[in-house]
């Protein structure tokens, strides 16, 4: 046998050149898969409005504290049931108080400090009028989207981290460990869960106070639990499927054969290349977990006054709803609200299936 | 004479065809029914045959992508068949594989050079700095600008791609190489550049190569030794001059009679062999010879012996290096 080969025969390129090299491989990048389908959402017109208007409702939703807008729980007697005030009659006014809040988080008494610190009491007329109690509508409104998102979030994680998971490993490892893992999933998705959180939560009703202070549970946790168990199990299926497909491409093959892990093919190679699936399947889950949310607390399972939800601003429009008075503001915001982001998110799951298919790539 | 690289003895696979309701009645396809080879350092043996004949699975029967139902697969002194997954991990930095399509043996979703980085990472080979290199330095072997390590897949032609697909096999500087029809998805004029490149690689890091090829005319310009598969077996091996030159099996004949000849005058003269009906299936190959329900020589070979013994795959002279397995080269020597 001859001696090793000598390296600078098989690899011609010394280190000098290789630092040139480098920089000028950044300037020549490509455009991955993920940009690509980037740039074809940005054409689209309606896609595009809808996802900058669900990032600006994220937005407004999620700094709510911070906007000057009444407290949604503050009950004015002398103002019941007030029609809508277009800013340009009523622009605002002092009167702004922390009292009537319930137990905000450590990050939202900051951000309601700094409101204070900025705006003082001032706040914003009725602009969308208020309630039976003379609770401002508007700011019901955005502080009920805050639950909604929260919630949206949660399924959204459960979806991402369990479902994707469990489904990408049970699709690739196939075989028995596939069967047994898709009958746990059948076996959960046989359950009524609408029963389930009925008798979750009457359950932790009854031992609340317990519950609450010796474990740290409270109804809305079991409600995310709840949900979030709810809504892996479609997505572990979904990529079960797409993995099932994709796991015999050569491209997974190659990566056997130099030598990847399981860990590694499912998280690096399959995960990826089935993510643009689980993003569109994601824009169909959200307003399903939304709209579940509103029904669970529509019907007193969810969340509980005085906290504010989409689900019981319905009640309250509900309530209003008489033939002696029309207080049409009750639902319509409401209402408006809620159809719009529902709306915007299919628009927004369409455009996304069409900028991330594959058969499409390159086109506009 | 030194040992063989690789060793293939009598290599079987099947797979399982969807069964009755409770899988009891559960039959087998035999993709590979009985293989074995040697596989000589530096050489490069051609596999042959038609589509669906094995030759994929053999490949991957090898590399470990398929288990083996019996039979060995010797790298040097280690057994493939029986290897774990954490015992194939080294044994990968010596033998790697080329795939069929290019437009499918490359991660989509990744740029060519964490392709590249890949097998380098999962086998601790460089710092995060030299992969980067090592990349460029692959990609300039294959005759790729070293510059394009941050480009994606789909921004190359099938040619580049399957150049990738080289570099990648290549990064772990392996001692022999499957190419599971390197060629056969490419254009023709980007074929002989991509066997040539084969050819290339092979002097400059002393590579082995098994080249699986539907094509003789593929084989013909890169291989020292040829064996022809028919339904899961080798019926003939031989030296490739030899093999193009005196062909023993009626198999063999008939696939070289179809491989067209560049000089017109003999492509006039040339007598094509057309065989009759199709391939059986590997799920229920035929008793005695595999190829005896369309083999045209049958009738030469006396009572129905072809349809009831199967003739072994034996040295035509003793110690040579041409066997085929048909009863009639062993009665003509
Ligand atoms: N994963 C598989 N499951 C079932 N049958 C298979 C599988 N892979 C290959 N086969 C069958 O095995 C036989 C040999 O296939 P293959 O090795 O791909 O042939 P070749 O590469 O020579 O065209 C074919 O009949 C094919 O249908
Ligand atoms: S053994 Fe018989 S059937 Fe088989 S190839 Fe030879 S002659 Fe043909
Ligand atoms: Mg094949």
């Amino acid at each position: 046998m001859s001696a090793a080969p000598d390296p600078l025969v098989r690899w011609s390129i010394g280190a000098a050149d290789a630092e040139r090299l480098l920089a000028e491989a950044a300037k020549v990048r490509g455009e991955s898969l993920w940009s690509d389908a980037w740039r074809r959402l940005r054409r689209n017109r309606v896609a595009w409005w809808c996802l900058l208007f669900l990032a600006a409702f994220t937005l407004t939703s999620v700094l709510a504290p911070l906007l000057p807008i009444p407290s949604p729980v503050q009950i004015e007697l002398n103002a019941l049931l007030l029609p809508p005030a277009p800013p340009w009659q009523e622009f605002g006014g002092r009167g702004f108080t922390t009292e009537a809040f319930w137990d905000l988080g450590a990050v939202d008494r900051g951000m309601l400090g700094l409101r204070q610190w900025i705006f003082g009491d001032w706040q914003t007329g009725h602009w969308l009028g208020t309630d039976a109690k003379g609770r401002d509508v508007l700011a019901r409104v955005i502080w009920g989207s805050r639950t909604s998102i929260l919630v949206a979030l949660a399924a959204a994680l459960c979806s991402l981290l369990i479902g994707v998971t469990y489904g990408a490993t049970s699709g690739y490892l196939g075989g028995r460990a596939d069967n047994l893992m898709m009958r746990i999933v059948d076996v959960l998705y046989s359950v009524p869960f609408i029963f389930v959180v009925i008798f979750l939560i009457t359950i932790v009703n009854e031992y609340r106070r317990t519950l609450q202070d010796y474990y740290g549970i409270n109804r809305e946790v079991v409600f995310y639990v709840v949900i979030g168990a709810i809504y892996w199990l479609t997505m572990a299926r979904v990529v079960r499927g797409q993995v099932l497909s994709l796991k015999n491409s050569e491209f997974i093959e190659a990566a056997r054969v130099i030598g990847a892990s399981t860990r590694r093919i499912i998280f690096l190679h399959l995960v990826p290349n089935v993510l643009s699936i689980v993003i569109v399947y994601l824009t169909l889950t959200i307003p399903a977990v939304m709209l579940f949310e509103a029904f669970l607390s529509f019907l007193g399972l969810g969340i509980e006054p005085p906290k504010v939800s989409w689900g019981l601003l319905a009640v309250d429009g509900v309530e209003a709803v008489s033939p002696l008075y029309v207080q049409w503001w009750l639902v319509f915001f409401p209402a408006a609200a809620m159809g719009g982001t529902l709306l915007a998110l299919n628009f927004l799951g369409d455009g996304l299936r069409d900028a991330l298919d594959p058969r499409l790539r390159g086109k506009d | 004479m030194s040992a063989p690289l690789l060793s293939v003895r009598d290599l079987h696979t099947r797979f399982r065809l969807r069964g009755g309701l409770f899988r009891r009645s559960a039959s087998w396809l035999y993709a590979v029914n009985g293989v074995s080879f040697d596989l000589m350092r530096g050489e490069t043996l051609g596999l042959v045959g038609e589509s669906g004949c094995g030759k994929s699975t053999t490949a991957r029967t090898i590399v470990g992508l398929c288990r083996a139902a019996s039979g060995s697969a010797r790298l040097g002194d280690v057994e493939l068949t029986r290897l774990s997954r954490r015992r194939w991990l080294p044994v990968r930095r010596r033998i790697q594989m080329i795939f069929q399509d290019p437009y499918a043996s490359l991660d989509p979703r990744q740029t060519v050079g964490s392709i590249l980085a890949e097998p380098l990472r999962i086998h601790g080979l460089a710092t995060r700095r030299e992969v980067k290199l090592r990349a460029m330095a692959l990609l300039d072997a294959v005759g790729l600008n070293p510059r394009h390590i941050y480009r994606y897949p789909h921004e190359f032609s099938g040619g580049q791609r399957q150049r990738i697909g080289i570099a990648r096999a290549l990064a772990l500087e392996p001692e022999l190489i499957i190419c599971d029809e390197p060629v056969s998805a490419l254009d023709v004029s980007i074929q002989a550049q991509i066997l040539n490149l084969l050819k290339d690689l092979q002097t400059r890091f002393r590579l082995s190569y098994i080249l699986i090829s539907h094509d003789l005319s593929v084989v013909r310009h890169l291989c020292d030794r040829v064996a022809v598969m028919y339904l899961g077996k080798i019926v003939e091996t031989a030296p490739r001059q030899t093999l193009f030159a005196e062909a023993a099996h009626p198999y063999t004949r008939a696939l070289l009679s179809a491989v067209p000849i560049p000089d017109p005058t003999l492509e006039a003269k040339r007598r094509r062999i057309v065989l009759a009906g199709d391939v059986p299936s590997p799920a229920a190959p035929p008793p005695g010879c595999p190829f005896h329900p369309r083999c045209p020589e049958r009738a030469r070979v006396a009572g129905d012996r072809c349809a009831l013994e199967a003739p072994l795959l034996a040295a035509r002279a003793a110690g040579g290096a041409h066997a085929c397995a048909c009863h009639l080269s062993e009665t003509t020597d």
